[in-house]
């Protein structure tokens, strides 16, 4: 089995700047795990601005951020990418099991740091009764469509929840040409960032409705309307409120929740209901020399700070990896 | 007349309190930096945006290649500028940075690759 220092699985902002952190505090053989044929994650299909404020003094797109980081690994010679390598199992004594294309490969390492990011809340996950046509997107699915498939799911689209990624989506419909017809959110203000409700929304004029809900979503082949309803302040439904907006798109922005069944294979103590590890100290979990970064760590806002944070899970698994000589 | 706007200059996100007469901004009161002042006068009397988007690949290892402009552009102009987005096709590799087209839209601005792309 091959040996190595450090193993870091997800070369997105977290993987990219823990990695970056650790060759910075001494560890001389790293190995970097992306499932993708890019590094980068998240970043490529972001083609907003918006990052790197807080980072780099400066504003970015999510490639050019992401760039920055990449550009500084490919000089590293101490850290090795491995791409389209998909972790398939972690064991308490960290050894990990990838696939990549034509071999299995395991590889034993000294200390792991886990950077496998998030997915996005379903429509299940929110409980909204109706049919199950086609047209239902999760937002960051419609993004990867949009942006780098380069197709437009739909023409009418209502967007349900207003975290961020429904907003800049809303953005994205109406620059392609669709009609993007509401933003349903169940709060009384957006979850999102305010420049986003500023220059997504109102930039725009795209109706937002506050503490609204939708009831149902109709169709039978495709999505053809919802059924909207407006709740009280316990957020139960006002039933003589309800009205109808037809639609052939329905995108969900509706929170993002850690994707870690790897860590959870190894043993680590999960939140059954948040999906992070259970951890008094941040990038930390349960099994020492096992550390978890990023957004499987817990759900940011900005790329930055998830980079600010890695790079101290980074440090975190370089003293880790010293204590064991 | 008070017009009330959010500053999103950073993510902080100031409440802005703007006087205004005869289009022009003669008080800003609410920022918590000198940003947030500059961007009232110029979001009441001609706001601007940067358009970021992806132009359509040929024969390139993507499909889709991101591109910003390199200088926000009058908001007015965003849906005009898309239309001339949607006309391109690109075909040579470019870096991250390279200017696909310059100056778009005949307003002295560039139009940028955000990602770097080379040929399948």
């Amino acid at each position: 089995m091959i040996e190595r220092d450090l193993v870091i699985v997800g070369g997105g902002p977290a993987g990219m700047a823990a990695a970056i952190s650790a060759r910075e505090s001494g560890v001389k053989d790293i190995l970097l795990l992306e499932r993708d044929q890019y590094l980068g994650g998240i970043l490529n299909q972001c083609v907003h601005t918006g990052f790197g404020i807080e980072y780099f003094k400066e504003v970015l797109t999510g490639p050019e951020y992401g760039n920055r980081f990449v550009e500084k690994i490919k000089g590293a010679p101490e850290i090795e990418i491995s791409l389209r390598s998909l972790v398939v199992k972690l064991t308490k004594d960290k050894t990990l099991t990838y696939i990549k294309p034509g071999v299995m490969e395991e590889v034993r390492a000294k200390a792991v740091i886990m950077a496998t990011g998030c997915r996005e809340k379903t429509r299940e996950m929110v409980h909204i009764p109706g049919t199950r046509p086609s047209g239902i997107f999760s937002a960051g699915l419609a993004q990867k469509l949009i942006n780098i498939e380069g197709l437009l799911p739909g023409k009418e689209v209502v967007v349900v929840g207003s975290g961020d990624i429904g907003l800049i989506m809303a953005r994205r419909f109406t620059l392609e040409g669709a009609r993007v017809k509401a933003v349903i959110e169940i709060q009384e203000k957006s979850r999102g960032l305010i420049r986003n409700v500023a220059q997504c929304i109102e930039d725009f004029d795209i109706p937002i409705y506050f503490r609204h809900k939708i009831l149902r979503i109709c169709g039978l082949d495709r999505v053809e309307k919802v059924v909207v309803v407006k709740v009280d302040e316990n957020f139960n439904d006002i039933p003589s409120s309800s009205f109808e907006i037809s639609c052939d798109t329905v995108l969900m922005s509706v929170g993002l929740i850690p994707e870690n069944e790897l860590i959870e294979m190894a043993g680590v103590e999960i939140d059954r209901k948040t999906n992070q590890p259970v951890s008094k100290e941040v990038n930390k979990t349960s099994i020492p020399g096992i550390f978890c970064c990023g957004n499987s760590f817990k759900i940011y806002d900005l790329a930055d700070w998830v980079s600010k944070e890695s790079a101290v899970a980074g440090k975190m698994a370089a003293e880790y990896i010293r204590s064991l000589k | 007349m008070i017009k009330r706007l959010t500053c999103i200059e950073c993510p902080k996100g100031c409440l802005l309190s703007i006087e205004i007469e005869n289009c022009r901004v003669v008080k800003v009161s609410g920022n918590e930096c000198p940003k947030g002042e500059k961007y009232a006068v110029q979001e009441i009397e001609n706001p601007m945006r940067i358009l970021t988007s992806a132009v359509l690949a040929e024969g390139l290892t993507l499909k889709m290649v991101p591109v910003r402009t390199d200088k926000p552009i009058p908001k007015s102009r965003i849906m005009e500028a898309m239309d001339e987005v949607k006309k391109l096709r690109l075909k040579e590799p470019v870096k991250s940075g390279s200017v696909i087209v310059d100056n778009f839209l005949g307003i002295g601005i560039n139009l940028l690759s955000t990602r770097t792309v080379s040929k399948t």
